[in-house]
């Protein structure tokens, strides 16, 4: 096996030394029973590229090429290539978590860089090292919000993208707390009156995306004057973070849950993202996951090392803020990477060119249909009402023109008929809105 | 001894630098968009009140600081790709280059999670292959590949347990947790609403089974049990422990984490267990990357199938494979999506390349390669259980902690001998522990510098002590100040004129 590197010779001799005759006798604890003493039913050993064959074959049966017109969660920007060229170093990807920092600096400041971009970016205080995902992060959200004020249920809004509030249904459900849902008005957004009347005083929070899952920004300040007047906690999650280059940033929430995948992480058919928790410093005991923090050497050198770890599980064991072990450290490095190839001034211009292209696309493709939820400031997405079955044209679409549309909402909004979700990013051409725009009227 | 005696590395020269930020100036860019072929728009018109008004303080650096930063900071980071990193339980073995090359293709990393099927059955099939391979190689029954890490995978198959016992009636109140295990294991007990219980080890650092017996019943949901556990210890007594739990009705939850000792050696699904998780950053050699991503796949006897997370890739008559959700009795979602998907291409990747009797020889390779350095340090460190170990091997700082070396001295001295560090103090079952797992992926020439190494030190410690109280000496850093980083958290840049 090419990545084993003993010889047979070596092998024994390793035996002699141990003082067995056999390597079986290794395996003595394993009653004998239980002793595999066959070959695993898996296919034989293949060369390398063999393998290569067999991915590229998958990769083919899968859309290659095509225009996608798609986020609801996950967003198709340009990932420039000094990601996948620096990442691919060996010293970042075959490391482990920075458990001892006079090795591990590099991993170290590049956490503490991405912290802060994610400060910067979201308006808060501190950020973790990372979260599995924005489902994960925001599930992880509400919870810090039910240690934080003591408070036992949570309310999501309907417009928080559904697979995020059926992963938060599941965190929640054996705990014992109640969730309840609040509706979208006609423009998209979060009913306040309904949100008002919602909350109780056992509501520990509120959670809201923006843009939510139709692509609508909130007014999340007008949310939190009502959340924030009951004594409860506003959480903010964030699915298509480059918003965040144009449109203001959720200052007023109490914990941010951004899912950072638009910066230079491939789709990758769902995953690994990142997650990233954000908050107010005063609230930094309760946040889930790693933390780095700025510390000095006994020189007197600036270091960064991985701190308030009295809130983990290795610690704190059953008592701990999550089970979270990992973060996600090399997506992390993606986001750092890329934050840095865009900077201060081009992730707004890219923010403002993802909004042309949507607006472009609204227009084409409203042509030929309905836009609901118009009255209310959009970032990239948007929702079509169409004449005929959203996901039948999605599948026209694909099949005939090379083109991966909208998201169909009927499965989770059946009240909105036939409606998707549609995106339209940096990458996406005016040719294919335009060919996509004549498909929909087809 | 002194460093002048140290084989495997010299200490040359390493860059400086600073913070990205640091290097920031106004005009300065990395990036060039394209030409806008539609109608550039007002964004304080389409905006309004939404429009950010300040921008984020980010970096404005050029491509070339860009690459020298990362590749500098690079360098101030060990890796595997350096050397052997024996962290026990973190199984910290090569990561195939082919692995990354096929996760990489168009039509694999550039997939949406949401496009038709029809133009996803590619990843789909990597997906059902996947879970079809590592249904054969636990021996159980069906799995998910949903959870993003390991204690994710615990998170689910603890509710998985619960599930089907509500279905059965009760979810009990309780679960067992033996004193040796991963912290993640009681803080997800309490995350599905358990209260945890501690079960005591033998002397022979296996379950009491006596124990277990007077602390089982039909309080108790089940146990949670890493095999081998925590001290490289394959409990032999499996078959009662399952006995035990399944006669009052609960469960048998294994902690795969340490599955790279059994792998086409043994199977979980034969021996009792009937829900465990996989670390396919451990076990099926995807990389840690700095500390994830990883993935942690479920698998579990047919029992507790109708439980598992949605939605299951599913074959249908035609051939073609399409996503299930129609599972009324799911736990429902663990993550949006499918889990990390790339994570999965790069598992299966290592299972091709390795093949039945691949996988069987790294099981081996890694099971001889702790029992040789158990072998070649005994003696020289405290093995507080002489039980035989698989994958790992835990030993002690009982003898050095006289001369006032602690096993965290040892950690920071094996750095200047050009290593990193095992596992520091864990299992908490052992006082002082120093828990070593070299993995398969170490030749024999590593292995035999890392006993020197580890000889070394402990005559270090009876020759010349402050040579390794103050270790590291060849790092850029040494000891940095844990304590004050706690007490006055600083955990993001500043600029200086804010």
């Amino acid at each position: 096996m090419r990545y084993l590197p003993k010889s047979p010779a070596e092998r024994q001799q390793m035996l002699s030394a141990i003082g067995v005759t056999s390597i079986d006798e290794l395996f003595a604890p394993i009653p004998t029973q239980f002793r595999l003493d066959r070959d695993l039913c898996i296919p034989p050993q293949m060369a390398e590229s063999e393998i290569v064959d067999w991915f590229r074959a998958r990769s083919n049966e899968n859309a290659t090429g095509y225009d996608i017109l798609l986020g609801a969660g996950a967003y198709n920007h340009y990932r420039p290539l000094v990601i996948d060229s620096l990442i691919s170093r060996g010293e970042w990807f075959t490391a482990y978590t920075p458990y001892q920092p006079e090795i591990a600096q590099g991993t170290l400041q590049a956490i503490f860089e991405f912290q802060t971009m994610i400060c910067e970016l979201t308006g808060m205080e501190v950020a973790n090292a990372s979260m599995y995902d924005g489902s994960t992060g925001a599930a992880e959200a509400v919870m810090m919000a039910i240690r934080l004020t003591g408070r036992s249920s949570a309310i999501l809004a309907r417009s928080v993208h559904p697979e995020y509030r059926e992963v938060v249904g599941t965190y929640a459900k054996y705990q014992g707390l109640p969730l309840t849902e609040v509706a979208f008005t006609e423009n998209g957004r979060v009913d306040l009156a309904a949100l008002d009347a919602a909350i109780t005083p056992q509501t520990a929070c509120v959670l809201i995306q923006s843009p939510n899952f139709f692509g609508t920004i909130e007014d999340v300040a007008a949310i939190a004057d009502v959340v924030h007047a009951k004594g409860a906690l506003l959480v903010v999650s964030i699915a298509e973070a480059l918003s965040l280059g144009i449109v203001r940033p959720p200052a007023e929430a109490d914990i941010v849950s951004l899912e950072a995948q638009s910066f230079g992480v491939p789709l990758s058919y769902g995953g690994p993202y990142a997650g990233v928790i954000a908050t107010r410093e005063k609230f930094i005991r309760q946040i889930p996951g790693r933390l780095v923090g700025q510390t000095t050497d006994r020189n007197g050198k600036r270091g960064f090392v991985l701190t308030l770890s009295t809130r983990e599980q290795h610690i704190r064991r059953e008592k701990a803020t999550s089970n979270i072990c990992t973060n996600q450290a090399l997506i992390a490095l993606m986001v750092n990477i890329y934050m840095d190839v865009y900077g201060r001034v081009g992730i707004k211009e890219l923010a403002e060119q993802n909004l042309a292209k949507a607006a472009y696309a609204r227009k084409a493709l409203g042509a030929k249909g309905k836009i609901l939820f118009d009255g209310a400031p959009r970032f990239n997405e948007f929702v079509l009402q169409t004449a005929g079955d959203a996901t039948e044209i999605s599948h026209r679409l694909a099949a005939k023109n090379k083109i991966i549309g909208g998201f169909p909402l009927r499965k989770f909004y059946p009240e909105l008929g036939n409606a998707a979700v549609w995106c339209a990013t940096e990458l996406t051409s005016k040719a294919a809105i335009d060919k996509a725009a004549d498909e929909v009227k087809a | 001894m002194s460093n002048s005696d140290i084989k495997k590395v010299t200490t040359h020269i390493s860059q400086n630098e600073g913070l990205i930020f640091e290097h920031s100036s106004p005009g300065k860019k990395a990036y060039r968009l394209r030409q806008l072929d539609v109608p550039a728009v007002d964004a304080a018109a389409e905006l309004g009140a939404a429009l950010r008004a300040e921008s984020a303080v980010l970096p404005e650096v050029s491509e070339i600081e860009i690459i020298r930063h990362f590749t500098r900071l690079s360098t101030w980071n060990y890796a595997v790709d350096h050397g052997m990193y024996p962290l026990g339980s973190c199984t910290m073995k090569y990561n195939p280059r082919v692995n990354e090359v096929v996760a990489r293709l168009d039509g694999i990393a550039g997939a949406h999670p949401y496009q038709p099927e029809a133009v996803s059955q590619g990843a789909l099939r990597i997906m059902h292959a996947l879970a079809y391979q590592l249904i054969e190689i636990t021996g159980m029954d069906a799995i998910t590949l949903q959870p993003a890490a390991g204690a994710h995978g615990e998170l689910t198959g603890i509710l998985l347990m619960r599930a089907y016992l509500e279905s059965k009636g009760n979810p009990r109140k309780k679960v067992l947790i033996p004193d040796s295990a991963h912290g993640t294991n009681p803080a997800t007990a309490a995350m599905v609403g358990y209260e945890v219980e501690n079960l005591p080890s033998n002397p022979s650092g296996m379950v009491d089974l006596a124990a277990l017996e007077a602390q089982m019943n039909e309080d108790v949901a089940g146990l949670m049990l890493t095999n081998p556990n925590t001290l490289g210890i394959f409990d032999s007594q499996i078959a009662q422990i399952a006995e035990i739990l399944h006669r009052k009705g609960g469960l048998l939850y294994m902690d795969g984490a340490n599955m790279n000792a059994l792998v086409a050696k043994a199977r979980p699904g034969d021996f009792g267990v009937d829900v465990m998780h996989l670390n396919l950053h451990k076990t099926f050699s995807t990389p840690h990357g700095g500390g994830g991503p990883g993935s942690g796949p479920v698998a579990c006897k047919s029992h507790l199938e109708p439980f598992l997370p949605k939605p299951i890739v599913v074959e249908s008559a035609d051939g073609t494979l399409r996503l299930d959700y129609d599972r009324p009795q799911s736990i429902g979602r663990v993550r949006a999506f499918f889990g990390n998907f790339g994570m999965h291409v790069r598992a299966l990747a290592y299972i091709m390349a390795n093949g039945p009797d691949g996988l069987r020889q790294t099981t081996e390779d890694a099971v001889l390669n702790a029992n040789y350095l158990r072998k070649k340090l005994e003696g020289i460190y405290d093995l507080p259980y002489a039980t035989p170990t698989m994958h790992e091997v835990v030993f002690s700082d009982k003898l050095q902690a006289k001369l006032g070396i602690k096993t965290g001295d040892i950690a920071k001295r094996l750095i200047d001998y050009g290593f990193h560090p095992y596992t520091v103090s864990f299992p908490m079952v052992v006082h002082g522990a120093l828990m070593i797992e070299p993995t398969e992926s170490e030749p024999l020439e590593e292995l035999d510098l890392f006993v020197d190494a580890m000889k070394s030190i402990a005559q270090e410690a009876i020759d010349s002590p402050d040579l390794i109280k103050n270790a590291p000496s060849s790092t850029r850093l040494s000891r940095l100040d844990e304590t004050a980083a706690a007490r006055k958290p600083i955990l993001r840049w500043k600029p200086e004129t804010k």
